[in-house]
């Protein structure tokens, strides 16, 4: 079972969109609400009301400055959670065949009741995907929200992961990253969709659209300069010149 | 080996209740979904108007926040002295008859001693109709410390001002100019528009001295100078007139830019507008070249109109627009520095407004017809959308700034059009349109009319025929005549020191005023505690209502405790602030979606009871029995005109149900829950652009019984009532000034905006600017006791340029000294590279108070965390006069939170906690547990 | 890492029984009777209990047997074979010696074959880790068997071959401690690769996901600082390298001897806690952190 899949029918992941991401925290919490009351055991925290509360959460978002070379730094909000890599090393390291790869759609998950809380698999993982509860003593992982994705029980349009549905600026998107034709994936040919850590061969699904260009202003100055061709210099020109323009209109 | 069998299918809930958030002010949609009569798990409405199914952080955490360790449980009435949180739980009658004991001998004497101010209400329009049946004067909420400079700016102007009484048109702007906003302020609506926005390629500008949350995402940054975006803006304008790139065609016809002003300076009415016999603010026709009145159908108002008369030629305000904004001292190159900016990156942005609303305007072909009868084929706009909220609001010069920024949008042609900003029903509604306040108490009567309202003149100040102030914060004084909200931060300092009066009884509801709510956090709490030569306290009774063991609980004698956001009903009402989106008016409701399991009442049924114990007229029927049993009862049966209540979804008429105007509907509760706890009420196509002018929206909204007669208005870039203030300042008319005011009055609250520097203490001596701002996953003091959110922003850093880091010698973990001229914190300091080079700043509200909240003592909320409001006072350094001067705009009284300056020091010999450190106040609910496994699933 | 103490007495002990364990099943003559009881104990006790501490670590040990159906994948799992099977079979060979006086080569050396290889599955545990560039190295396997058998013969009494072995362990550690104070940089997984902004400037975390600690933060980040990083390895090399050899080279005494074994483990122990606790996890960059 921690034999990875040769080849996976799909390959269900989300794209996020690092230009859009405004660190609001949404799909961390949504994610907890979700999975607290789903997929396995809850979530938990603890010493939640004390000196040094620490739960278990699936997805959480990061921030970084970066620095270019001759502009304002910038901020980057930088949600993450399981890529569901190709090559999982997650997965092939588990010794109780509690963490597999589906054959079906690629989502890694771990089959609790199998899960010893050996902590290897989060050792191998190079993302900080896996967190041990510590009150169940299982690790617990993003699953695609398995069990919303395909959950009958609700309506067509909430068949998506929590953390996507919640996202109040739409800078998460979920779909099939092996068809070329679909929407992750076009966005991803579009806007340079990048993995993260591409050296440690994990093949990530999820990917990761990076910020646009910022602060360009200064390359345009000279586009920009026409828009401000005076046509006065004092009150009184101004008005002569609205009472032109006005009698042209 | 086979996968295991994943149950992909799992049954989701029992049930999905609707209701409306309350984890911040945004009020969006919830599905609750509940589990065995629990509540199992929080997400969005998809239909909702505001949010459309997304939900941010804090309303996902509501589960924890619904069952947090913190909520009180029953009646409290205090044993120890006052800021012990020393309690006993007493019962409701005890509770009630303790406080009628209170009140009604107060009504009968002096109803002003009692204070009535709500927080975070929701319910103003009720909290006030009650403080008005009472009959005290002193009743607000908490937008005087919030950002009423925006909202009084914006009324003053255009008739409406952003978040709900205004929108960006996300689906057609080509150019997003943001300036700083509280995130509280439309949180998911301004996420999703920015999404929106990015998805369609267009360009956002941030314009804030911070690079986080919407501006990190920003395009391009604008890291000002804090208090300067006025002067930023007006150079902004001084550059578009320059260049003509202003809509000449929208300034003629819907502003009062050709309105002709009395210009003669001998006149009484030097300044004001030139009127005709019905009071009619005067134009030039084009066509005729007559006088005419500004709505005369068929005319073409001339922008650049003048009229000699007696010798005296009076000009048009467009005259007076071009003399202000032209002045040199505006130019990109003499602003730029204080803005902390360079000239030509002020150029380039006056420059990218200029194409994006000049070269590409948007035009949809739908036809409309304007007040005047002239029909428009087309409707066309300049997709410039900008916003902007508390960030430029709570300075000394915010008014003025807001003021600033509306002129420069309506300059563009930005506002109601396509792809500008648009406003939200009950708006556009111009100031005129509001009522003006009433002060005057009499004993046992109630006032007798709305508190808070926009003056238009010396005459509708709430000054007694002595000239004192009516009202316990000095709202609509001399002081800050304009104050619409109230000075909620003035009530605790003026009560303690008795300026303008004594009060009695003090009493609060979900306002944290013992913290994070107040400037000058501890001196309030000794205001609170300090008493008078006979050991009484000088604010002898305080109660206060709230749902949780916030840091006020222990500073109040009666304790009302009130229901989660889950347990209750509420409407949030188009008599208030309702979540009406441009393209429709929309209502809603809260409603019990599971019952308290604690000895817990909805704030305002309380406040019915206790109006029918009290008597209170609309509150009792002729036999003295209540009329309403409980809140639920009167936002069903409540009448405020004839037709027009609480909610305008599911009303009876002669044919069945309608919406806007109708009688009271017994089963509208259960209307609106059907529909997901709110009521949608879309604007005709027509009428969806050009609201103020708009024939066809001006019907829709006297139809829906938003207003009783239509009344189209031309915005207001020159604002007559600040010019009668200032005439009354140079000595005319019957109600003066005081002296020392008379300067203020005249230099400040000109008609036309103008930029000054705040009065903040000496660059020189306290050099650096420092700022909060709200983290988007946190509500004020709420969030620390939701287990879920306090693990995201548990403690909070100063955050330092890097180069005052450098200079200091400081590193991320060190500590540093703070110093204003009010006091001195060490805290914490953290290094961010993308902040304006002179301003420091930190999240607001997560340092708490030892012992509230049921946190543990160690919590680092308590020991890392701090406010910065230590450093802030209410009241202005004395200036040797005398006088008590408030820390506030001097049009308004909106609290000058942002114009704190600071010095820092590096601390040396780190503290083992943050400094100021206060002891541990009694917890009255105990602590929360050490572990939580939170599943309702079975 | 975090140098947890389950798993640094795991490693450090069953390493040691095990290594002892080989050398038993090599010894030509290998002892019997009472004599032979208490080598065989000391193994089983240091094997055995290591493999028992190591389940503390578990968050579910009750599930423990599940470990051994993934072997075809996972070095743990093999781990968990090769250590039962090494038990079973130096067991039988054990129980032969003690109680009968029969040695039976064939089973002494197949089960010291198996204690090598249960070593080496144990430092492939960590070898394996792409993600800890300072374990992820042809070196690490060969440290933890010079170890296991240097450690091993000093406990079954081979002055000469455990002082030539630990004298080896000394000199591979000191270079698998140079070379892995390089592995992070070289491994090319910085935290502009992380986050893949490195095209935009210079990245530095900023806030981190959460102002309170995690299960990441605890079990992946530890942060030990160099100066007492570098006072530690000498210490490490002095206590299981020099004095042992010091003492062993002084006239033979059963206390000299003793003190040089536990010399030893202690030195062990010492370089196990760093073997974790200098040990770079990637996830780390993301927190800004290594």
């Amino acid at each position: 079972m921690t034999c990875l899949p040769e080849q996976t029918t799909r390959s269900l992941g989300l794209v996020i969109d690092l230009d859009t991401c405004v660190g609001c925290h949404a799909c961390v919490i949504s994610c907890k609400g979700w999975n607290t009351e789903n997929y396995g055991a809850p979530l938990s925290d603890q010493d939640p009301y004390g000196a040094d509360p620490s739960g278990t959460f699936l997805n959480r978002v990061h921030s970084y400055e970066v620095q270019p070379d001759n502009a304002p730094a910038q901020l980057v909000h930088f949600p993450k959670s399981c890529l569901h890599c190709q090559d999982a090393p997650c997965v092939t390291v588990c010794p109780t065949g509690a963490s597999y790869k589906r054959t079906e759609d690629g989502i890694v998950l771990v089959n609790e009741s199998d899960c010893i809380g050996c902590g290897l698999c989060a050792w191998a993982c190079p993302y900080g995907a896996r967190e041990l509860d510590l009150a169940e003593g299982v690790m617990k992982k993003c699953t695609l929200c398995v069990d919303r994705i395909y959950n009958e029980n609700l309506p067509e349009e909430d068949r998506t992961p929590a953390c996507v549905r919640t996202c109040p600026a739409g800078a998460r998107h979920f779909g099939d990253l092996s068809d070329p034709d679909s929407d992750v994936s076009r966005l991803v040919a579009e806007r340079g969709g990048m993995d993260l850590m591409p050296e440690q061969g994990t093949r990530p699904v999820n990917k990761y659209l990076p910020p646009r260009p910022r602060d360009s202003w200064q390359g345009e100055v000279d586009v920009l300069a026409p828009f401000l061709e005076p046509v006065a210099e004092e009150p009184r020109g101004l008005l002569a010149w609205i009472d032109k323009t006005l009698e042209k209109l | 080996m086979a996968q295991p069998r994943v149950e992909t299918s799992p049954r989701v809930s029992d049930e999905v209740r609707k209701t409306t958030c309350y984890m911040c002010a945004c009020r969006c949609g919830i599905n609750v979904h509940m589990k065995d009569g629990k509540v199992a798990y929080i997400e969005g409405n998809r239909d909702h108007p505001v949010n459309k199914g997304v939900l941010c952080a804090k309303g996902s955490a509501g589960i924890m926040q619904h069952n947090a360790p913190s909520r009180l449980r029953a009646p409290l009435k205090r044993v120890g002295p006052r800021g012990s949180g020393r309690f006993e739980e007493i019962s409701w009658d005890e509770a009630l008859d303790t406080a009628v004991g209170w009140l009604k001998p107060l009504r009968e004497t002096a109803p002003e001693k009692l204070a009535f101010f709500t927080g975070r209400d929701q319910s103003q329009s009720f909290t006030g109709w009650w403080a008005q049946a009472y009959g005290t004067p002193n009743f607000a909420a908490h937008g005087g410390f919030c950002s009423v400079n925006m909202a009084t700016a914006g009324i003053y102007t255009m008739g409406g001002a952003f978040w709900e009484f205004g929108a960006p048109d996300w689906e057609h702007a080509k150019l997003f100019l943001l300036f700083g906003v509280a995130e509280d302020h439309d949180s998911n609506p301004i996420k999703m528009g920015i999404g929106r926005l990015k998805e369609r390629g267009a360009k956002v500008i941030g314009v804030n001295p911070i690079r986080s949350g919407y501006n990190a995402v920003a395009d391009d940054w604008i890291g000002i100078t804090p208090g300067t975006d006025g002067l930023l803006i007006l150079s902004l304008v001084h550059c578009l007139l320059k260049a003509g790139r202003i809509d000449l065609d929208y300034l003629a016809r819907f502003t009062n830019a050709p309105v002709l002003l009395e210009c003669n300076p001998k006149s009484p009415d030097h300044g004001l507008f030139l009127r005709d016999a019905d009071g009619k603010p005067q134009v030039i026709d084009r066509a005729t070249g007559k006088q005419v009145a500004w709505d005369t159908p068929g005319i073409m108002p001339d922008l650049t109109g003048h009229v000699r008369r007696a010798g005296v030629t009076h000009t048009s305000v467009m005259h007076h627009i071009a003399e202000h904004y032209l002045d040199p001292q505006y130019a990109p190159e003499a602003v730029a520095d204080r803005c902390g900016l360079t000239p030509e990156r002020i150029r380039a942005l006056a420059a990218e407004l200029a194409r994006a609303a000049f070269d590409d305007p948007v035009v949809i072909d739908r036809p409309w017809t304007d007040f005047r009868g002239d029909r428009h084929d087309r409707m066309v706009g300049r997709p410039v959308a900008i916003h902007a909220m508390r960030g430029i609001s709570a300075h000394a010069n915010g008014f003025q700034t807001c003021r600033a920024l509306h002129i420069l949008q309506i300059l563009l042609g930005a506002v109601e059009t396509p792809g500008g900003m648009r406003f939200k029903p009950p708006y556009p509604k111009p100031a005129e349109a509001h009522p003006r306040p009433h002060a005057r108490a009499r004993p046992g009567q109630p006032l007798n009319g709305p508190h808070l309202g926009y003056p238009q003149g010396p005459e509708d100040l709430a000054l007694s025929d002595d000239g004192l102030p009516l009202r316990i914060d000095k709202a609509f004084t001399w002081e800050n005549p304009l104050s619409a909200h109230g000075l909620m931060h003035m009530v605790i300092s003026n009560a303690h020191a008795g300026d303008p009066y004594r009060i009695d009884t003090l009493f609060l509801y979900m306002a944290n005023m013992a913290w994070n709510s107040s400037m000058n956090t501890a001196g309030v709490m000794e205001m609170l505690t300090d008493t008078d030569e006979n050991g009484d306290y000088k604010i002898p009774r305080i109660i206060y209502s709230d749902a949780y063991s916030s840091e006020m609980v222990a500073y109040a004698d009666l304790i009302l405790p009130d229901t989660t956001y889950l347990e209750r009903h509420d409407c949030i009402s188009l008599l208030d602030r309702p979540i009406s989106e441009p393209e429709a008016a929309a209502d809603a409701i809260r409603w019990p979606v599971v019952e308290p399991d604690r000895d817990v009442r909805g704030f305002q049924s309380v406040l019915l009871d206790l109006g029918a114990r009290l008597g209170l007229p609309g509150m009792i029927d002729e036999g003295g029995a209540p009329t309403y049993a409980d809140y639920a009862d009167y936002i069903q049966n409540h009448e405020r005109r004839p037709g027009v209540g609480p909610l305008a979804g599911w009303r009876m008429s002669d044919t069945g149900l309608t919406h806007g105007r109708g009688s009271p509907n017994a089963a509208q509760i259960d209307s609106y829950i059907a529909n997901g706890g709110f009521c949608t009420l879309h604007i005709p196509e027509e009428a969806q652009y050009f609201k103020p002018w708009n024939r066809a929206y001006q019907d829709w909204a006297v139809t829906t019984g938003l207003c009783d007669t239509a009344a189209p208005y031309l915005f207001q870039l020159y604002v007559e009532p600040l010019r009668r203030f200032q005439r009354a300042a140079e000595g005319h008319g019957d109600q003066q000034p005081p002296d020392h005011l008379r300067d203020q009055i005249k230099g400040k609250l000109t008609p036309l905006p103008l930029w000054y520097a705040p009065d903040a203490g000496s660059p020189d001596t306290y050099p650096v600017h420092a700022l909060t701002q709200r983290p988007m996953a946190m509500y004020h003091s709420w969030g620390s006791q939701n287990a879920w959110l306090r693990q995201v922003h548990g403690h909070n850093p100063m955050y330092l340029p890097s180069r005052l880091m450098q200079e200091h010698g400081l590193q991320d973990g060190d500590w540093a000294r703070v110093t204003s001229p009010q006091g001195e914190i060490t805290v914490p300091v953290m290094e961010m590279a993308a902040l304006n080079p002179n301003t420091i700043w930190t999240w607001n509200a997560i340092g708490k108070r030892k012992g509230a909240w049921a946190l543990k003592p160690g919590a680092p909320e308590a020991t890392k965390g701090f406010l910065l409001n230590h450093l802030i006072h209410e009241l202005l350094p004395p200036k040797g006069d005398g006088l008590r001067w408030s820390n506030s705009d001097p049009v308004t009284g909106q609290a000058a939170w942002f114009d704190l300056r600071v010095r820092l020091e590096k601390a040396e010999a780190p503290p083992e906690e943050s400094r100021p450190a206060f002891d541990a106040v009694t917890s009255p609910v105990g602590q929360g547990p050490d572990q939580l496994t939170w599943q309702s699933k079975t | 890492m975090h140098p947890a103490p389950s798993i640094i007495a795991f490693t450090t002990f069953s390493g040691l029984g095990l290594g002892l364990l080989f050398w038993l099943g090599v010894d030509p003559e290998a002892p019997t009777g009472w004599i032979g009881f208490a080598f065989f104990l000391i193994g089983y006790l240091l094997a055995g209990g290591g493999l028992m501490v190591s389940t503390l670590h578990l968050g579910r040990p009750e599930r423990a047997l599940k470990a051994f159906t993934q072997w075809r994948s996972s070095w743990l799992s093999r781990e968990a074979w090769t250590a039962c099977a090494a038990l079973i079979v130096m067991g039988l060979y054990a129980a032969l010696l003690v109680f009968f006086g029969v040695q039976v080569h064939v089973l002494g050396w197949l089960g010291a074959l198996l204690c090598l290889a249960t070593v080496f599955t144990t430092s492939m545990i960590y070898t394996q880790l792409k993600t800890v560039p300072r374990w992820h190295h042809w070196s690490t396997p060969v440290l933890f068997q010079l170890y296991a058998l240097g450690g091993g013969a000093l406990l079954s009494g081979r002055v000469i071959t455990g002082l030539v072995l630990i004298g080896l362990a000394a000199l591979a550690q000191a270079g698998w401690w140079l070379g892995g104070d390089q592995r992070l940089a070289a491994s090319g997984t910085t935290i502009e690769s992380a986050t893949g902004l490195g095209h935009i400037g210079r990245v530095r975390a900023f806030e981190p996901p959460h102002t309170g600690s995690n299960y990441l933060l605890r079990e992946m980040v530890f942060v030990v600082a160099r100066k007492h990083a570098q006072k530690l390895r000498l210490i490490a090399l002095g206590l299981m390298a020099v004095l042992p050899a010091l003492l062993l080279l002084l006239p033979f005494g059963h206390w000299l001897a003793a003190v040089a074994v536990l010399a030893h483990v202690a030195g062990v122990l010492v370089s196990r806690w760093l073997f974790f606790a200098e040990a770079e996890h990637v996830v780390g960059l993301y927190y800004g952190k290594r």
